[in-house]
């Protein structure tokens, strides 16, 4: 549905359009359910900030730009409602401009998704380039035509559609925080919670994964690049569920957690099953929504405590809060009848269903990360609701469950997480998906890997299970029955603890190899370029010489008469001899 | 054939400004009770019924006295303004010279007096005319400059404006008669002739020097550099209303005079003269805009702005062109009421019934008394040449007509001074918005009040009905003989 034309520049032509497929439709589905329900909650959660109307406008302008995302009908639109969402998160996150540490992570990740941002750019403008027209419809029907089309550039000669499909790539990455680009989401959790749970878990982080599926017509003919986004997916799982072993902030395991779960719906669009990857974006919207706002609750109820090393033993206090917590482990872990079962038993099984090399070892890697992510998160229930309490008397005495206004919306998002596995299976990733998908997603035949998920061994639909309970055995055992062993475990391999603890050193490695001596480029330039070479001849150096000049014109005004009437004669003589001697030359 | 008798009907509004002045001097002098406000009134009934009488009897074009004296549209236009600036100046000083001590009947009168002669200047057809009006209205204003008899500062502006004024009148006199001596005539009309049959060979040594003689004179009068030495001391010395005078009326009259010589009987000489008029008025830009950002005192401040003024006026002249004095002509017509309503805005500058003169006084004004603040603003916005006030046609239709004739340094210096102008004009908002509050001033005269609205509202909704003023200036710059 065309809206308004907004530019007509040469060939370039494009307007404000509402594009709704089925696609479009689970996306518009989940943004605004969980858009609504985090509203709702921001009122119970904020109510003691003075700022509510501004970050109210801010949720709300976040909504916008990722409807607008999901529904543009270009290129071009969809990068505005990308850069929507970025500014948001970026605003959202810095949401409490006074704490330093939260405007760090505010421009964190707003340069980490700039990095992002320009690789979607580059390749818009390379499809551009390629197809001259930025719309997806024109794009879609050309493809097949330029399935074997060179792009020279410099002296490289490259696969166009590799490269294109590879630059998009890079901006999917920068926002849905996949290995590399990954650095800023657990930061951004400086931001509110209910931000954390809507941008950061649900929908914003989601967009690379939208993208890779709206543009499945040109990945499809880049099996390169579906290779690429399958290896970087499947090492995102695994990267992240391990760091996530060792965190103790409540909110950065479930960060880590998301951007694993993020890497699954990512190695599933790599294997061709795009249908799976929305799938499982979409139960994951809601349980991964459900555990944001349940450890928002739970930070709530603590007094704004958010390391769990001093939680526990507050189950009785918050049972309402305790259950959803649970219901959301339950569908993050893959347990049967919940929500994330379904949708991530069929993204392992497709990986594996694909045949292919890099299936196998998404397959692999996912499923071990199943165990990982079953293992922290009842590391996580464990530590924050049972054991002994470690928190101060003072915080333990003010405990409470969280008023009605903040319970309702984690019950709307629980029923989610029970029951939108179950629901969508059959027309999102079952029998009825080729009838539902339509048109808007494309899977060339010898790709179907959610047909041949359908014919797995069952020792292959069984080991993800099997892996997920012994999990949680071992948290169990770990946290309950013997709570030394963690900490003999850390003393005894305390490199690799060090290790995770430190995230497999990203920040460090980015500070010293980029931002250092980026920030040591900056200064030279800032003070000596710009300081003394721009500012000292330009504007510092022309008003000073202004005033210098300024201060002698006025000691010209001297106030004596004679002065004055010295002045106008010299004046009419020099101009008298200025005119004669210019008359005789 | 010279009619025998002079048509006085062409003059009646210089007529009825004679015989006010006259009548003012009489009641003042018989009545016994203080006569000031009735004198005021008077003189302003006068100026409004010589502005009533101008529009309705002005031809075209058309000579009298003997060629001394021409009523045109060219004198319409200029007069329209001088007679504003003059009553309007005058409305506003009511309540200050009656509070300052200086509520004397030849107040009004002598301001009479000096309008009757800037309405002369801007109708001379004649060297001689052109002093006689010249030295009628410099003679009030040394006056009215002193007019604060007891207080130093007034007087030394006095004396300083007459000595300098008197030298100036030397060399304008002195540059006459070379002109009468080399060109064998006073009068503007034969001036043209005589001057625009001179061949390849160029005029005479003698006619040159006695231009630039007449210049220097004028560029005294228009106070453009290095004629310009007595503008600041003179301004910061003489009472508040009269500086607002001197920097409209006289200063109006004046460009007109300068204008009407030097694209009238000089027009043949243009190549001549030009290079001595991108001379000063350059000059005048640079020292305006300089000069003016070390002043603490807010009158000196616009002394400078002034001079800055009347470089970017003449840089019209400078172009030389019919377009260029329309130009010369529209920016008159623009400063008007810019630098009239911040007079008003400077008179309103009184803390407990004291004038106070310095630019930190304005600190916080913006919070104290917003309307007088926001009036300002949009004075100092327009001096800057901010669209869409007036200020901005001003400058515009005078650097057009300098960049079609080619004088392109000219136009980019005239824009890199108002660049640097704009720093004290924006300095003075900030100050007035952004410092911390200073006592506030007094409530200002209703006059004064009123005066700064009507000025307000014509500089920030010029653009709205400029046509009509586009249009007269047009059609007055066409009076005038320059090509």
């Amino acid at each position: 549905m065309q809206l308004a034309t907004w530019i007509a520049s040469g060939d370039l032509e494009l307007g404000w359009a509402l594009k709704f497929d089925q696609l479009s439709a689970v996306m518009v589905f989940v943004v605004t359910w969980v858009s609504a329900v985090v509203h709702v909650y921001s009122v119970g959660y904020m109510s003691h900030d003075p700022h509510k109307p501004r970050f109210m406008a801010y949720l709300s302008l976040f909504t916008f730009s990722m409807l607008m995302l999901v529904t543009a009908d270009n290129l071009v639109q969809m990068f505005f409602g990308w850069e929507g969402v970025g500014l948001c998160s970026y605003l959202l996150i810095g949401f409490w401009y006074h704490k330093p540490s939260a405007n760090d992570a505010a421009i964190k990740a707003f340069l980490v998704n700039r990095i992002g941002d320009f690789g979607f750019a580059l390749g818009i403008f390379g499809t551009f380039l390629l197809f001259q027209t930025v719309s997806f419809a024109e794009i879609f029907a050309a493809v097949p035509g330029k399935a074997d089309a060179r792009l020279h550039f410099l002296n490289f000669d490259t696969h166009a559609l590799t490269a294109l499909c590879l630059l998009l790539f890079i901006g999917a990455m920068g926002k849905s925080a996949q290995l590399g680009l990954h650095t800023w989401l657990p930061d951004a959790m400086e931001g509110p919670t209910p931000v954390s749970a809507l941008i950061h878990a649900a929908t914003m982080v989601t967009a690379g994964v939208f993208m890779v599926c709206r543009l499945s017509p040109m990945f499809e003919y880049a099996p390169a690049a579906l290779a690429v986004v399958t290896v970087v997916g499947a090492a995102t799982a695994l990267f992240a569920a391990t760091v996530g072993l060792v965190q103790n902030d409540i909110k950065r395991v479930i960060a880590y957690s998301t951007c694993s779960q993020l890497g699954y719906m990512f190695f599933a669009a790599g294997v061709s099953a795009y249908g799976a990857a929305i799938f499982h974006l979409f139960t994951h919207a809601f349980f991964k929504a459900l555990l944001f706002l349940g450890a928002g609750s739970v930070i709530h109820a603590m007094s704004d405590e958010q390391d769990m090393r001093r939680m526990g033993g507050i189950w009785n206090k918050v049972p309402y809060t305790y259950a959803v917590m649970w219901i959301g482990s339950l569908a993050l872990a893959g347990i049967p009848f919940f929500a994330g079962y379904y949708s991530k038993d069929m993204i392992l099984e497709s990986a594996f269903g694909a045949h292919s090399g890099v299936g196998l070892f998404a397959y692999a890697l996912g499923t071990f990360a199943a165990f990982l992510t079953a293992f922290y998160s009842w590391r996580l229930l464990l530590m924050t609701f049972h054991g002994q309490p470690r928190a101060d008397h003072h915080t333990m005495e003010h405990v409470h469950e969280s008023p009605w206004v903040m319970l309702i919306p984690l019950f709307v998002l629980a029923a989610g997480a029970l029951f939108a596995g179950a629901i969508g299976y059959n027309w999102l990733v079952g029998e009825a998906r080729g009838d539902f998908w339509g048109k808007s997603i494309l899977v060339l035949p010898q790709h179907d890997s959610i047909e041949a998920a359908h014919h797995v061994p069952t020792w292959v639909k069984l080991l993800p299970l099997a892996m997920a309970l012994s999990g949680i055995a071992l948290a169990y055992v770990m946290y309950v029955l013997r709570p030394e062993w963690p900490a003999q475990l850390a003393t005894r391999f305390r490199g690799l603890y060090l290790f995770l603890l430190n995230k497999w050193y990203f920040d460090e490695l980015y500070w010293n190899v980029l931002a250092e001596p980026a920030m040591r480029l900056g200064r030279v330039l800032w003070k000596g370029g710009d300081g003394a070479i721009i500012d000292g001849l330009g504007p510092d150096g022309l008003a000073a010489t202004t005033q210098a000049l300024s201060r002698r014109t006025s000691l010209l005004q001297t106030g004596y008469v004679y002065h004055y009437a010295f002045a106008m004669l010299i004046g009419v003589v020099l101009l008298v001899s200025w005119y004669l001697l210019t008359r005789a030359g | 054939m010279v009619p025998l008798l002079p048509n006085p009907v062409l003059a009646l509004p210089e007529l009825i400004l004679a015989g006010t002045g006259m009548l003012l001097l009489m009641v003042g002098a018989f009545r016994r009770t203080d006569a000031t406000r009735l004198c005021v009134w008077l003189a302003l009934l006068a100026l409004v019924a010589a502005l009533v009488v101008l529009a309705a009897v002005t031809p075209p074009r058309s000579v009298t006295f003997h060629g001394q004296f021409v009523a045109d549209h060219f004198a319409l236009f200029m007069k329209v303004l001088v007679l504003l600036g003059s009553g309007l100046t005058l409305v506003m000083s009511l309540d200050y010279i009656e509070r300052e001590g200086m509520a004397r009947f030849e107040y009004p009168a002598l301001i009479v007096f000096a309008t009757l002669g800037m309405l002369m200047m801007v109708s001379a057809n004649d060297l001689i005319s052109l002093y006689i009006g010249l030295e009628l209205q410099s003679l009030s204003l040394y006056v009215v400059a002193a007019f604060k008899r007891d207080e130093v500062r007034s007087t030394e502006a006095g004396l300083k404006y007459f000595v300098l004024g008197a030298l100036s009148s030397g060399m304008l006199l002195y540059g006459a008669s070379l002109v009468y001596g080399f060109a064998g005539s006073t009068n503007f009309d034969i001036l043209a002739r005589v001057l625009g049959q001179i061949g390849a060979a160029g005029p005479s040594v003698g006619l040159i020097v006695g231009i630039v003689f007449v210049m220097a004179g004028l560029a005294f009068k228009v106070s453009a550099v290095p004629f310009h030495m007595w503008t600041p001391d003179v301004y910061e010395g003489a009472p508040t209303p009269v500086t607002a005078f001197f920097s409209l009326a006289p200063k109006i009259a004046a460009i007109a005079l300068f204008t009407r010589a030097m694209a009238g009987p000089f027009a043949p000489m243009v190549g001549q003269w030009q290079q001595i008029v991108v001379f000063v008025s350059l000059a005048s830009m640079i020292l305006g805009a300089l000069a003016a950002i070390n002043q603490t005192n807010i009158k000196r401040l616009m002394a400078y702005s002034s001079i800055g003024h009347v470089g970017y006026a003449l840089v019209g002249l400078a172009a030389g062109t019919q377009s260029g004095v329309r130009g010369v002509m529209i920016y008159m017509a623009t400063y008007l009421p810019m630098n009239l309503g911040t007079f008003a805005c400077i008179l309103a500058m009184r803390r407990d019934g004291k004038m106070v003169e310095s630019i930190a006084d304005l600190a916080g004004l913006g919070r104290s008394q917003p309307k007088v603040a926001w009036a300002f603003a949009i004075f100092m916005f327009s001096m800057v040449g901010l669209p869409p006030l007036a200020g901005f046609f001003g400058k515009l239709f005078v650097f057009l007509p300098a960049i079609e004739a080619g004088l392109y340094g000219l136009a980019v210096v005239g824009m890199l001074a108002s660049v640097v102008g704009a720093y004290y004009y924006i300095r003075i908002v900030k100050i007035m918005f952004m410092d911390e509050p200073a006592r506030p001033f007094d409530q200002p005269d209703a006059q004064v009040a009123g005066v700064m609205a009507l000025s307000a509202v014509v500089t920030l909704l010029f653009f709205a009905a400029c046509w009509p003023i586009f249009a007269g200036a047009a059609a007055a710059a066409k009076a005038l003989q320059i090509g």
